[in-house]
């Protein structure tokens, strides 16, 4: 189990980090929240994912999982949704100002 | 009952979320906001004395002990940082008071100003590395949107590189997270330490170590500083001031509390890595002070530079430095908020942002001249001004530790630092006046009061600096035993 996640988590690193390293600002946005689901996976596997029992007295008998990880990662995914949304907003006005999705273009602003 | 160390956090929350409502009235936003920030700085003051009388005080959540539930954890260290922060911040929002444009009033500025706050002092409180993450992006939230507030294309475009770098950031400080979940099996600050220092500091655990020393310079601008002066110097003064005031100041912080209480085992991630990322810190930050000519980018690249410094503290690591660098992080926000209010009112004032392009300002606005001296000699550490006093123990320590070399860079760099401000101050400052006295854009006094006052703020902290030394003393006393700040948290309950 956990050696399927680790791979899991590998591959959508990397997809991550060849959307970050992409110019365009909706992939460089997309790679963050595929980035983040990675980091999601790889707090869960930490956990111990797919070992004991539901963490509630009396419906098992133990042991039980680790509910911690799964706080842990509620946490987080509120987290990047709100980063995301913000800075989706935040591309479509730069594109509104700048006339461009283009970092290169954009980078180029602040010279001026 | 512990209840008072919530309070640095929630009330600047709830303020906030009082002033949404306040929006059509931007009155009542300024009574509101004042009331707050004024209890605020009441509240971080009486928690620093109670910690004096009755050592490390803990606030266990809903009642869970350690190390199952999340704690707010007040030592001096971080009683010492709040109040600093509620001081400066207060001062800060008073300034903007009168120097925000309408427009951005009306868009929230004042709610986003308090949440930022609200962040800074729960990652300053807490005692959970997960808390720590929470608080750290209840913080950057907030400051992403002050630093996009008021739009503008190279506003936007800055923002854009700002948000992306810290998104990156954020995503390994889960990263460490995981691994440290995974490697010791739990987050409670005091557990960890207790946790590794059982198990060893081995290759893994230091790879984890590590991971948090990229987190927290990302933030602080240690090393991975390029993403800092481009950000600092595009918002308006206010929220300049507060970035440089507060922000980095939270990830040196965090370094602190990361590598005094859990991970100082390995002599060579605390000497050699650290050591060296401070140096090459200074360094860069010296040749940028001194390159360029837009006075918004010096003062960002003197932030850098007291990165470096504080850090300088943590390499040498001993008690004598921790100190140091403790006074050295208090002088910081009080003078960096001084720095930037005075430059973001040169650039309104004169609609200029180059030091070549003004002059002889002395004549036109007396005041602000002489602010901006005074500002130059407390970074260049000349007593009794407040950065004379962590710069000394600072070299204390490394004396101490036979760290001649770092000593001789962080010495050093108060001249360059010296250097790059007296530019501003002379060319700006002194020669001819070019702007007539009848054409002077209007600078009114009730701006100069926030301004002075953390003048007189940086005077005080150097002269008075005897009343402040206990405090900063059990701070550097609990960093360099971190059994008192175990024992405090822990207790009786079984590791």
């Amino acid at each position: 189990m956990e050696f399927h996640m680790i791979i899991l988590v590998g591959i959508l690193v990397t997809v991550a980090v060849y959307l970050l390293l992409s110019r365009n600002m909706i992939r460089i946005i997309l790679g963050t929240a595929v980035l983040s689901h990675a980091v999601h996976l790889l707090l869960i596997t930490m956990g111990g994912a797919g070992e004991g029992g539901v963490p509630l007295l009396r419906e098992s008998d133990g042991p039980y999982a680790d509910a911690l990880p799964q706080a842990l990662i509620l946490t987080a995914i509120v987290i990047s949704f709100a980063t995301t949304a913000f800075l989706l907003v935040l591309a479509y006005r730069t594109y509104e100002e700048s006339g461009s999705d283009n970092m290169n273009t954009i980078r180029r602003i602040d010279r001026e | 009952m512990n209840n008072i160390l919530v309070l640095p956090m929630l009330l600047p929350l709830l303020t906030g979320f009082v002033l949404f409502f306040l929006r059509p009235s931007v009155k009542a936003q300024k009574i509101v906001s004042l009331l707050s920030l004024l209890a605020l700085v009441a509240i971080a003051g009486r928690i620093l004395y109670r910690i004096s009388d009755e050592g490390i005080l803990r606030l266990d959540f809903g009642g869970w002990a350690p190390p199952f539930g999340i704690l707010f954890v007040g030592d001096s260290f971080s009683a010492l940082l709040v109040l600093t922060a509620s001081v400066v911040s207060a001062l800060i929002i008073a300034y903007s008071f009168t120097a925000t444009e309408r427009r951005m009033e009306n868009m929230f500025f004042y709610p986003f100003a308090f949440f930022l706050v609200a962040g800074v002092n729960g990652s300053f409180l807490t005692g959970d590395m997960f808390n720590l993450f929470v608080c750290f992006e209840v913080m950057l939230l907030a400051s992403y949107v002050l630093i996009t507030l008021g739009g503008g294309k190279v506003r936007l475009a800055e923002s854009m590189k700002y948000v992306a770098i810290n998104v990156v950031a954020s995503w390994f400080f889960l990263v460490a997270l995981a691994f440290l979940y995974g490697t010791v099996g739990t987050l409670n600050m005091a557990h960890v330490s207790v946790r590794v220092a059982e198990a060893g500091q081995g290759p893994l655990l230091s790879a984890v170590a590590v991971v948090f020393l990229i987190v927290f310079a990302l933030k602080a601008g240690l090393f991975l500083y390029f993403w800092l002066p481009g950000s600092y110097s595009s918002p308006p003064g206010p929220i300049a001031a507060l970035f440089a005031a507060l922000l980095t100041k939270v990830g040196v912080y965090a370094m602190f509390r990361t590598f005094t209480l859990m991970f100082y085992h390995d002599d060579f991630i605390m000497g050699t890595i650290i050591g060296t990322m401070a140096v090459v810190t200074i360094i860069a930050g010296c040749l940028g002070a001194v390159a360029y000519t837009d006075i918004r980018q010096i003062a960002s690249y003197n932030v850098i530079i007291a990165v470096g410094f504080m850090v300088l503290g943590l390499a040498v690591f001993n008690e004598e430095a921790f100190k140091g660098s403790v006074f050295y992080l208090i002088h910081d926000m009080v003078i960096k908020g001084i720095l930037f209010l005075i430059v973001g009112a040169m650039v309104y004032l004169t609609g200029k942002t180059k030091i070549t392009e003004m002059s002889g300002l002395i004549r036109n606005y007396p005041v602000l001249g002489w602010l901006l001296f005074l500002t130059t000699l407390g970074l260049a550490g000349i007593p009794p001004l407040s950065g004379f006093i962590g710069k000394m123990y600072v070299g204390l320590g490394a004396v101490e530790g036979g760290n001649y070399f770092l000593l001789f860079i962080g010495f050093a760099s108060s001249l360059i630092v010296l250097y790059s401000m007296l530019r501003i101050f002379m060319n700006c400052f002194w020669g001819e006046t070019i702007i007539n006295r009848e054409d002077q854009r209007l600078y009114p006094a009730r701006r100069l009061i926030p301004i002075a006052i953390l003048g007189v703020l940086t005077i005080g902290i150097g002269v008075g600096a005897q009343a402040l030394e206990p405090f900063v003393s059990d701070a550097a006393r609990v960093m360099a035993n971190p059994d008192l700040y175990i024992d405090a948290v822990l207790g009786e309950v079984e590791s």
